[in-house]
């Protein structure tokens, strides 16, 4: 560690190309396993959407891991830049349930109160004929 | 874990590099910290919004088409083969760096052409389903498909597809512009005559970003 000083990363001089492909694999794998349950789930309608949508995160942040840590070359960084990098990203956690229980709520509250909201949610409409109409979305009562 | 670290090493008392990268390489992976934290904030707004919503289009019924499949149902294929192009030109990015860690300036030259592709046929494969959504009424502001369950539904969804990808796309745009230049860089000898390839690492990591966040992305619009 002497030689720190002296540009970063330059401590090995040959640059191994094996993990490379081992890590496009396990990412192209990754996403033929989530393609193989989406197709499934569309003929079969198994496993249920929110079991699929829990494996789906779960795969996601394993292809983000492995981007991450081999093809952005991180997990082979000093600790000190690891801990820099991922303690601010742990704020996505608060981040993510916060909002997300927020945009429930929302919806709950919104059901709840307005009784016009809800009855457009529940009406069925036909889809327009291709380009005759101006599409509908602009009905009264949608959100623009 | 390539680096052996003597234990009780302590790095912030002077007199050592606390992170062992050259400066713009930080400054990098920071820049994408908060890049990171853009992308999760319209991520994270469209899932409040979905979450808010009684009901949502299925994705496998708006991005089903092909190029010249007509209109024949094909889900998930053309999202999958643009997935697949990234990813692929990930893998020739991190060659490129490989190949300028071992000073290799021909093999980067190569590496970098591929990426280039890569770059390109993705933004391509971008233009041709934003063509082909606008051709079917899609567009920031209107909606031409229902939800899910047959009900109506609001242009939040297309809203925040096309801002979202779109924001992606121009990432993408110029991550394609600086790997361009870093290969003209390299052509004109600059990195060999410097000694070392960080430019090359440095545009990698951008690359890398955008692949990431596609991921994201993909898993967000195309699959929950």
């Amino acid at each position: 560690m002497e030689n720190v000083n002296s540009g970063g990363g330059h401590q090995t001089p040959s640059f191994d190309t094996k993990p490379i492909w081992r890590t496009f694999w396990v990412l192209l794998g990754i996403t033929l396993v989530e393609l193989t349950l989406a197709t499934i789930h569309l003929k079969t309608e198994f496993p249920p959407k929110y079991v699929l949508n829990g494996i789906y995160l779960i795969l996601t942040l394993a292809k983000a891991f492995y981007i991450i840590a081999e093809f952005m070359h991180l997990r082979h960084e000093l600790k000190n830049l690891i801990m820099s990098l991922a303690f601010p990203a742990m704020l996505f956690i608060w981040f993510l349930i916060a909002f997300l229980w927020d945009g429930n709520s929302f919806r709950n509250l919104r059901n709840d109160y307005d009784r016009y909201h809800v009855e457009q949610s529940k009406t069925k409409v036909q889809k327009p004929a291709e380009g005759k109409e101006e599409p509908a979305a602009k009905r009264p009562g949608t959100a623009e | 874990m390539a680096q052996v670290i003597p234990s009780g090493q302590k790095w912030w008392s002077g007199g050592k590099s606390p992170y062992n990268v050259e400066y713009g390489k930080l400054m990098m992976w920071f820049f994408l910290m908060s890049d990171a934290f853009t992308f999760g904030a319209f991520l994270i707004s469209y899932g409040h919004i979905r979450f808010s919503s009684n009901a949502w289009p299925n994705p496998n019924e708006v991005f089903k088409a092909f190029p010249l499949m007509g209109e024949m149902n094909l889900p998930l294929v053309f999202v999958s083969l643009m997935t697949f192009i990234l990813i692929m030109s990930s893998v020739t990015m991190v060659l490129a760096v490989a190949s300028g860690h071992n000073g290799d300036q021909k093999a980067v030259t190569k590496w970098m052409i591929l990426t280039i592709i890569g770059g390109l046929a993705f933004l391509s494969c971008q233009a041709w389903e934003w063509t082909h959504l606008h051709g079917e009424h899609a567009w920031w502001g209107r909606n031409p498909f229902l939800n899910a369950d047959g009900t109506q539904s609001s242009t939040n969804f297309t809203n925040f597809f096309f801002t979202i990808t779109g924001f992606h796309g121009f990432h993408v745009f110029s991550g394609v512009i600086i790997n361009i230049i870093m290969l003209i860089k390299n052509l004109r000898g600059d990195f060999a005559r410097r000694g070392h390839y960080l430019m090359i690492e440095k545009a990698g990591l951008y690359w890398h970003f955008v692949d990431l966040v596609w991921v994201f992305v993909f898993t967000c619009f195309y699959l929950l």
